[in-house]
C-alpha cells in the first residue's frame, strides 16, 4: 500500500526562501573561517606528520626479535611461531649454539629466521606463542619495498627493528 | 588607425589575456578547490609546490597528455567546434571591459566601442552554443539532455539578465561601459547611488530599485555561466557530467576552463555595471577631509602607481565576486528543473521589468 506523505506546510517564511539561503551561507562561511584559522580538525597531513606519536599502546605493528639486556637473541628457534603463524609467513632455520659460546646451555639458535611481510597479517599470534618472550610486534606499519625479496625480513633486519627489551624474564642467565 | 595604437592594443589583448584571464582562469580553479575543501573541513591541493601552488600546472599537464578521445558515433565537425566556442565568447566579451583607468597615456579597456553592454550580450549568449553543439554532436543521451536543459535555462535567463540592466542605462543615458565607470564615479556606484549626496532623498530611493537589479544580475550571470545552484546542463548526479559526457583530455579542459573564464568576464561586467569598476574612493585628509579619485591621468610615476592601483582595483573586486560564486557553489544544492523555470519566468522576469518602471518613475520625480 502507497504511504501519502503528507506535505508540510510552509509559512511564508520558509516558502520565500531567503532566510534559508542565508543560512547556509553563514553555516558554510563559518566552517571556512574555522578551517582557515586551524580550529578545524583536519586530516593528518601524511609525510610530515607520522603516526607514530599518535600510536595506541596495544597497536600491533611489524614482528620483530628482540636482544635481552645481556646483548643474546632470545630466540631459541622452537619453531613454535613457525607452527602457529596462520599464513606461514615465518621460517626458521635453527642450528646449534657452539659450545664455547657463553650462552652454550641455550643449545639452540636460529641460523636464518625470515618473516615474509607480503604474507603477514600482524594477528600477533607469534608474540602471544613465543614461550621466551623473543618475538614482540612493534610499531613500524609503513613496510614497504620494490619486489618480494625486499619484503622478506631477514634476521638482521628483524634484530634491527626489534632492539633491546627491558624488563622480560631472564631465563638464561649464565647464573641459572 | 596609428601605429601607436595598433601596439597598444596588440600588446592589451595579449596581456590581458595571457598575463591576466588564462592564469586567473587556472588559479580560479585552483581557489576552487581550496575553498571547497575549507568550507567542507579539508584541506585540498597542498601537495604540489608551496600550499599546492602549482596545482594548475600539473592540471594542465595532465590534460595535455591524456588521450584525445573522438567517439565513433559523434557528428566530428561539431563535436570539435563546440570546445572552442565554449571558450571564446567567454574570453571575447572582456574586451569592452574597462579594467583600468589610464597607464601611461593609453586607456586601460581593449576596445572602447559604444554598444558596449550590447556586444557582452550578443558574444556572451554565444557562449550557449558551446554547450548546445556539445550535446548535440556528442549523439547520446546525457549529453543531449544537457544541452537542452542549456539551452532553455539560457533562454529563461536572458531575458532578466537582459532587463535588469537597463536602469543603469536609464540612469548613465550610454551604453558605453567607460561611460557607466565614469557615471559611477561621479555619482556613486550603482548599488550606492547616495554616496557624496547624502541628503537626496531621490538617491536613497534610488538604491532599492537598484539592489533589486543587481540581485536579479548576478542571479542570472549564476544561471548564465551555469554555476550551482543552476549548473543543469551538466548535473554530475543525474547526467554524469551532462553536456560534456563524452568529451576528454584538453577538449574537456576547455569547457571547464570555458566555465571559469566566463565566471570570471561575468564577474567583470557585475563590478563595472554595479560595483563602480576600477573606482575606489581613497579618504584624503590634504586640506580638509575628502574623497580622492586615483586615476592615471597624474605626470610622472604617481600616474602610473594610480594606473596600477585601478587595474588591481578591479581585479580585487573581480575576485571577491568569485569567492561569492565559490561560496554560493559550495552552500546551495541545485535547483530542480521545474523550480527553476518558475523563477526565471514567473518571478526574475517580472521583478525586472517592474524594476524599470520604477527606476524610471524616480527619475521622472526627481530630475538627477
Amino acid at each position: 500500500m502507497a504511504i501519502t506523505v503528507a506535505r508540510p506546510n510552509l509559512n511564508w517564511r520558509e516558502r520565500l526562501y531567503l532566510p534559508a539561503i542565508a543560512a547556509g551561507m553563514m553555516i558554510t562561511i563559518k566552517h571556512l573561517k574555522n578551517a582557515i584559522f586551524g580550529r578545524t580538525k583536519v586530516t593528518m597531513q601524511y609525510p610530515e606528520e607520522k603516526w607514530d606519536s599518535n600510536l595506541p599502546e596495544h597497536y600491533r605493528g611489524a614482528p620483530a626479535l628482540v636482544r635481552d639486556t645481556a646483548g643474546r637473541v632470545r630466540c631459541v628457534a622452537c619453531q613454535l611461531c613457525e607452527f602457529i603463524c596462520p599464513p606461514r609467513a615465518i621460517k626458521i632455520i635453527a642450528g646449534e649454539i657452539p659450545s664455547t659460546d657463553r650462552f652454550a646451555k641455550v643449545e639452540k639458535h636460529p641460523e636464518e629466521f625470515d618473516i615474509d611481510m607480503v604474507r603477514c597479517i600482524f594477528c600477533g599470534m607469534c608474540e602471544e606463542v613465543c614461550p621466551e618472550q623473543a618475538i614482540f610486534l612493534r610499531k613500524d606499519y609503513a613496510i614497504t619495498g620494490f619486489t618480494r625479496e625486499e619484503m622478506v625480513h631477514h634476521k638482521d633486519k628483524l634484530l634491527e627493528i626489534g632492539g633491546v627489551m627491558h624488563g622480560v624474564v631472564l631465563k638464561w642467565n649464565e647464573k641459572k | 588607425m596609428n601605429f601607436v595604437f595598433i601596439t597598444t592594443s596588440l600588446l592589451k589583448i595579449i596581456g590581458m589575456i595571457f598575463v591576466v584571464i588564462l592564469p586567473m582562469v587556472s588559479y580560479a580553479v585552483y581557489a576552487e578547490r581550496r575553498v571547497s575543501a575549507l568550507i567542507q573541513d579539508r584541506v585540498g591541493p597542498n601537495r604540489v609546490g608551496p600550499a599546492g601552488l602549482f596545482q594548475p600546472i600539473a592540471d594542465a599537464a595532465k590534460f595535455l597528455f591524456k588521450e584525445d578521445f573522438t567517439p565513433a558515433h559523434v557528428n566530428k565537425f561539431y563535436y570539435w567546434l563546440a570546445p572552442g566556442l565554449a571558450m571564446v565568447p567567454a574570453i571575447t566579451t572582456i574586451a569592452v571591459v574597462p579594467f583600468g583607468s589610464v597607464l601611461l597615456g593609453v586607456p586601460m579597456v581593449i576596445a572602447d566601442i559604444n554598444v558596449g553592454i550590447l556586444y557582452v550580450f550578443a558574444i556572451a549568449s554565444l557562449g550557449v552554443y558551446g554547450i548546445v553543439l556539445a550535446g548535440w554532436a556528442s549523439n547520446s543521451k546525457y549529453p543531449f539532455l544537457g544541452g537542452v536543459r542549456s539551452s532553455s535555462q539560457m533562454i529563461s535567463y536572458e531575458l532578466s539578465l537582459g532587463l535588469s540592466v537597463i536602469p543603469i542605462f536609464l540612469l548613465v543615458g550610454n551604453l558605453r561601459l567607460t561611460n557607466v565607470v565614469r557615471y559611477q564615479i561621479e555619482n556613486g556606484w550603482m548599488i550606492a547611488p547616495f554616496v557624496g549626496d547624502w541628503a537626496n532623498l531621490g538617491k536613497w530611493l534610488l538604491a532599492i530599485p537598484m539592489i533589486i537589479s543587481f540581485s536579479v544580475f548576478t542571479i542570472a550571470v549564476f544561471a548564465e555561466t551555469n554555476r550551482l545552484p543552476f549548473d543543469l546542463p551538466e548535473a554530475e548526479q543525474e547526467l554524469t557530467g551532462g553536456y560534456h559526457t563524452e568529451y576528454s583530455s584538453m577538449k574537456f579542459a576547455l569547457f571547464f576552463l570555458g566555465e571559469y573564464a566566463a565566471m570570471i568576464t561575468g564577474s567583470a561586467i557585475i563590478v563595472t555595471l554595479f560595483l563602480g569598476g576600477w573606482h575606489l574612493p581613497l579618504p584624503s585628509w590634504h586640506r580638509g577631509f575628502h574623497w580622492l579619485v586615483v586615476d592615471g591621468t597624474a605626470p610622472g610615476w604617481r600616474g602610473v602607481a594610480g594606473g596600477l592601483f585601478n587595474i588591481a582595483t578591479f581585479f580585487a573586486k573581480v575576485a571577491a565576486l568569485l569567492f561569492m560564486f565559490m561560496w554560493v557553489r559550495w552552500t546551495l544544492p541545485r535547483f530542480r528543473y521545474d523550480q527553476l523555470m518558475r523563477l526565471g519566468w514567473l518571478f526574475f522576469f517580472e521583478i525586472a521589468l517592474v524594476n524599470i518602471f520604477i527606476v524610471a518613475g524616480i527619475l521622472a520625480y526627481f530630475h538627477f
